[in-house]
């Protein structure tokens, strides 16, 4: 499908601040298809972001959008989502972002089921500080702060979420961008709280740190070790090592918060007045 | 919503009284004493007025989600005392930086750190200040009684939406929880003010122009889902709202962002002035300390002596004028009774210089500072 490619980006902001082969146009891009199949109205649409360089993404998108604070994109969400629920609000984070300054806000709202897409643009390192560990990089990974290798146990973010009472997780690569996308749509399409997992290359401050120099190395590293669903399920432990699944994980329905608050207002101002 | 005749009303309560009444539809809070009845009353009231109220996970989840919900159209508020109020800050700064407009209430206890939860303090006027990081100006307004409260409440929410800026309502633990009969205004009664919004059409539109609004520097602001599709960030932006390096736009951003508040100080700087006249002795007091400065300074009068109350109702930004005023009729001295250190003291301090003694009146631990403590350091001065 033609994408009218000006209705979804602001071109004048281009070129983007993203280092040569990082991953993050491939899930931007995924993200525009998506919003683009799904016919969203642009006008009704607002992406919402925390710091890091997948915060950046929304100020090149042509929607109402807003670039907050360190991990708080989605406790702003929250209050956009709350105040105009007839808005669709789509949420990019990074893993730092996401799981580590962020993480009360991500199991919170998973929790409470609001009906936000939060997708997380996760290249397992902090890339806008150049290369600190986050509490995605694999365990043993180098970074600048894990010279010796990453010594803590990293999170598995969809776990994290359904965990938290997510009714919609799910997981792909820039690898598999048309999987990708067509998760993100889903998630979209999803009422109630959606979180994707959207692996995404960092060659210049992860890759080139842990033997991958390339944004191809580190695309063949995310084909090697994603395993649709279904064969994960049928995965011993043993088979399982080094691997980690990706397509919808979890899919199930529960009453979305804001419309369960807005039946609260029409009954308590049915009992009329104070 | 408010009702004719006299009400039993807590300061907190009036606060969620005025709210409302200034069209307040969404609040986000965490407990934290002693304003956790602001998030209870919000919660029960909230709905009932087609509003919304989300108790979050933390303090700054609060303060994040009021600038979305604001961002998104709807007037919005949340309330802490100290410690919350520390962790707002970043994101109070934020709301500075995007001209979020939205309301932040801090009924003050006794601090440092957890210090006595139920005990009032005056601790945080300097914490109102310069809490948020970087150069900034802000509006803090302070209450001395629970019809105040109500009044300034709405007020506060008036600067925020005429000004496109966070306003901090600074009250303490005894206005918070006082109990007075008031008679509240009428919906008639009130002056409510909303935010101007954009007339250009989505691509003239600059949400951070120099020259698009009625007041000098206050930009129209549009909300979102409206065709604007317009970019907020924390970064340093230009008028269309985009981020830049370039040294003379920030400069330029920095300052109308700075100037819109300092440029407006003779709207935004109210204080009461009571037998300043000819007063020889003033007494300069806020909040609830101010109540007792009253009584000090009617029994000084009925005793022959010549004292008189400057009390800022706006303690941000600083009555600088009202203080010179005092200062140029020369009185034998200033006094400043705070429930703290001394804070606001400080700029009352530079004004004064060496030409007016500034004596100070301070207590700390939780207690609030007695009309008979003024009432002597009255006598002491004259």
């Amino acid at each position: 499908m033609a994408l009218p490619v000006e209705n979804y980006l602001r071109v004048a902001k281009m070129p983007h601040i993203w280092c040569p082969g990082c991953g993050h146009g491939i899930v931007l891009q995924a993200i525009v298809r998506a919003i683009h199949e799904l016919e969203l109205d642009t006008e009704k649409t607002v992406i919402v972001s925390g710091i890091g360089c997948s915060a950046r993404a929304p100020g090149y998108l042509h929607f109402d959008t807003l670039h907050t604070t360190h991990g708080r994109a989605i406790a702003f969400a929250t209050g956009i989502k709350l105040a105009k629920p007839e808005l669709n609000v789509i949420v990019i984070t990074g893993d730092g972002d996401a799981a580590a300054i962020g993480g009360n806000h991500l199991i919170h709202a998973a929790r409470r089921n609001l009906d936000l897409t939060v997708i997380c643009f996760n290249n397992n390192i902090y890339g806008m500080t150049s290369g600190q560990y986050s509490p995605l990089t694999p365990q043993g990974s180098y970074a600048t702060t894990s010279p010796y290798g990453m010594l803590e146990k990293p999170f598995d973010l969809c776990e994290l979420v359904m965990g938290a009472g997510g009714t919609f997780a799910a997981r792909s690569t820039t690898y598999h961008a048309r999987q990708l996308t067509n998760i993100i749509k889903e998630a979209i399409s999803h009422k109630g709280f959606a979180f994707v997992d959207a692996l995404s290359q960092c060659p210049t401050y992860f890759g080139r740190r842990n033997k991958m120099r390339s944004a191809l190395e580190m695309m063949n590293w995310f084909k090697d070790r994603a395993v649709p669903v279904k064969t994960w399920e049928k995965m011993s432990a043993e088979e399982r090592e080094g691997k980690f699944p990706i397509g919808v994980l979890t899919k199930t329905q529960a009453p979305e918060l804001t419309e369960v608050y807005n039946q609260l207002i029409e009954q308590l101002q049915q009992r009329g007045g104070e | 919503m408010t009702k004719k005749g006299p009400r039993l009303l807590q300061g907190n309560e009036a606060v969620v009284e005025g709210a409302i009444a200034a069209g307040l539809r969404f609040f986000a809070g965490y407990p934290i004493t002693p304003s956790t009845e602001i998030a209870e009353q919000c919660a029960a009231k909230l709905p009932k007025v087609g509003g919304k109220f989300i108790q979050m996970e933390d303090e700054i989840a609060s303060m994040a989600a009021i600038c979305g919900a604001s961002l998104a159209g709807v007037k919005s508020m949340t309330a802490t005392s100290g410690p919350g109020f520390s962790l707002k800050q970043e994101n109070l700064g934020f709301a500075v930086k995007g001209e979020i407009p939205c309301v932040v209430v801090n009924v003050q206890r006794v601090g440092p750190s957890t210090g006595m939860p139920t005990s009032p303090a005056q601790g945080d006027v300097m914490q109102a200040r310069w809490g948020a990081h970087g150069d900034h100006e802000i509006v803090a307004l302070c209450p001395s009684s629970v019809k105040e409260a109500f009044t300034l409440t709405v007020e506060a929410f008036n600067i925020a939406e005429e000004y496109r800026t966070p306003v901090i309502l600074l009250l303490d633990e005894v206005v918070g929880h006082l109990r007075e009969k008031v008679e509240l205004p009428s919906k008639e009664e009130l002056v409510v003010k909303d935010r101007e919004k954009p007339t250009l059409p989505p691509g003239e539109y600059k949400p951070f122009a120099m020259d698009q609004g009625k007041i000098p520097g206050v930009p129209p602001l549009a909300a979102y889902g409206e065709g604007y599709r317009f970019h907020v960030t924390g970064l340093t932006h230009g008028e269309d709202g985009f981020p830049t390096n370039n040294p003379a736009i920030a400069e330029k951003q920095l300052k109308r962002l700075n100037e819109k508040i300092s440029a407006n100080r003779d709207d935004l700087v109210k204080v009461e002035k009571l037998h300043l006249d000819d007063a020889e002795v003033v007494v300069v007091a806020y909040g609830a300390t101010a109540r007792s400065a009253r009584k000090a300074v009617n029994d000084a009068r009925a005793q022959g002596i010549k004292a008189g109350m400057l009390r800022p109702i706006t303690i941000w930004p600083f009555a600088e004028n009202e203080m010179l005023e005092v200062k140029a009729k020369s009185p034998k001295a200033v006094i400043v009774a705070e429930m703290n250190l001394g804070q606001l003291v400080l700029p009352i301090k530079r004004v004064m210089g060496d030409s007016v003694p500034v004596i100070q009146v301070n207590k700390l631990a939780g207690q609030l500072i007695e009309p008979e403590e003024i009432l002597s350091a009255i006598k002491e001065a004259i």
